[in-house]
């Protein structure tokens, strides 16, 4: 499990993080949802190191970010799988050694033991095996999201990160990007985070949603609840279109 | 102005701190040192055999209407050329030109890498991007560079033999002896450091524009371009000061 207490950060006079407290469930898809400028990203980012936060700190599984040794962190990050907003896949590496770089870093497994669980990654997340040796440019948005999945889930991590994985892609394979994100999560038992402003998404797989406004945390439940609850804050950004609205009413009618 | 400048030098010396840490998995720098001397030295010999093949031609022509005196043996203007050659022109024009090509390359692909999130993917994997990226660009440069200069020595040579040759301006046979007289391996050694310096210059300097850029594709472009420019300025700069230092 990972503990965020009251964090805070700000960039210059600009405040985006105001002291968010949240616990992010193992085995669970945990969603932050928010609108653009919200701060998801920061957030994640806050939450992974990559940003110092001003105050506040972040727990995983008793372990505090920050107050590690060199070999404690080191030994942390094996244990984290990040996929960006943007894929961020090595534009001077093919596919295999993109996936491949984490363990080559990492693991001592021999060459063979490396290939097979480079395939093993590259396969459960639907890229075939003649994909292997292109370069990043030379696949779809989709397929280099399924990439950076694979890379991310590579040495087997603990905590998974997706920075809204599933935008700039059509809504079909958004969805199987989602479902493929939620079936890993469950099968490896991982913590995942995933930043989303996708209503599709939280409906699909927020086993856990939060949502993020104006750098506070204004609420948090489950998909289920999402439909449901009262909670001003949920209903005005979940129901913005008229035709939320109804579907709404409609469903507190029946 | 002087503040900003001040404030730069300094973020580039810690940057330097950061790219010169132990690296952990010698064999991955290895792999990727390799990927660098093909992508920006194996890459660059034809343009710098090119350049030098016509810049010793122009050395000849401009050496031998200056000295176009009958008392002086053709000998003479081969020994200007071979200085001006090996002195000035192969080490500085050669790294100039690197600067522009190479330098620039490393810019703008360490930028985009910023821009695009890869080194934030590094971070996370717990690899430390600085070194990683820019320790063998480093090693690649210090290794080519002085290779590419030595090239860029000899092919100067040959253009202004071949110049002297097709235009008519001077009697080869007495010109070429010219090339093996009263030769200095000193200022070879010269040359050498000079373009060492250049490399680490060429290669450091590029990478910390690279490294820092923010935004997008347009501050990218933006770095490289400042890069090139903050590149010649050291390295001219540079090059008179290890003039006075060492001949
Ligand atoms: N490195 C930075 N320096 C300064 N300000 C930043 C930085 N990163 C983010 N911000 C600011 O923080 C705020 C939140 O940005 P963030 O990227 O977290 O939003 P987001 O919720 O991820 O939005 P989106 O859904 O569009 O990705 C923005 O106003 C942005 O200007
Ligand atoms: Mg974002």
């Amino acid at each position: 499990m990972i503990r965020v207490k009251g964090i805070t950060k700000s960039f210059g006079k600009e405040h985006v993080l105001r002291g968010i407290d949240v616990e992010l469930y193992p085995g669970k898809c945990n969603l932050i949802i928010g609108l653009s400028g919200s701060g998801k990203t920061v957030f994640l980012k806050s939450i992974l190191g990559l940003h110092t936060v001003d105050s506040g700190t972040v727990e995983y599984d008793g372990r505090i970010l920050g107050d590690l040794n060199k070999n404690e962190t080191k030994k942390l990050r094996q244990e984290m799988g990040m996929v960006f907003q943007g894929s961020a896949l090595f534009n001077s590496l093919s596919i295999e050694e993109n996936v491949g770089l984490p363990l080559n870093f990492f693991s001592s497994m021999t060459l063979e033991k490396k290939l097979d669980r480079i395939k093993f990654c590259l396969n459960r997340v639907r890229i075939p095996d003649d994909a292997f040796v292109k370069m990043p440019s030379e696949l779809s948005g989709g397929m280099q999201k399924r990439v950076a999945i694979a890379r991310a889930i590579v040495l087997n991590p603990k905590y998974l990160f997706c920075d809204e994985p599933n935008s700039g892609l059509d809504p079909e394979t958004a969805i199987v990007i989602d479902k493929l994100i939620h079936e890993i999560t469950h099968e490896f038992g991982m913590t995942t985070i995933l930043n989303t402003h996708d209503m599709n998404s939280v409906l699909e797989i927020g086993d856990h949603v939060i949502l993020l406004q104006d750098g506070k945390k204004t609420w948090e439940g489950k998909k289920e609840d999402v439909l449901t609850t009262d909670e001003k804050n949920v209903v005005d950004y979940v129901f913005r279109s008229n035709l939320f609205k109804q579907m709404r009413a409609a469903l507190a009618k029946s | 102005m002087i503040y900003r400048f001040f404030e730069g030098l300094g973020a580039y010396f810690l940057f330097l701190g950061d790219v010169f840490r132990r690296p952990e998995h010698l064999r991955e720098y290895y792999r990727s040192f390799l990927r660098e001397v093909d992508l920006l030295g194996f890459s660059s010999i034809a343009l710098v055999c090119f350049i030098s093949l016509f810049m010793g031609a122009v050395v000849l022509i401009q050496t031998a209407m200056n000295l176009d005196n009958p008392f002086l043996a053709d000998s003479y203007i081969a020994i200007a050329v071979r200085e001006a050659i090996v002195l000035e022109f192969a080490p500085t024009i050669v790294s100039l030109i690197l600067a522009g090509k190479v330098g620039s390359n490393i810019a703008s692909t360490l930028g985009t890498m910023r821009v695009t999130e890869q080194m934030d993917a590094l971070r996370v994997m717990g690899i430390n991007p600085a070194s990683y990226l820019v320790l063998p660009k480093i090693a690649a440069c210090l290794l080519f560079n002085p290779i590419l200069v030595i090239f860029g020595m000899l092919l100067g040579l040959v253009g202004g033999y071949l110049a002297g040759d097709v235009l008519n301006l001077v009697n080869t046979e007495v010109y070429l002896s010219g090339y093996f007289m009263e030769f200095f391996p000193h200022y070879v050694t010269y040359s050498l450091i000079k373009t060492f310096v250049f490399a680490f210059i060429i290669a450091t300097v590029s990478a910390f524009f690279g490294y820092k850029v923010e935004g997008g594709a347009v501050e990218v472009g933006k770095a490289s371009t400042k890069s090139v420019v903050a590149m010649s300025f050291t390295i001219i700069l540079f090059n008179y000061i290890l003039t006075d230092m060492i001949l």
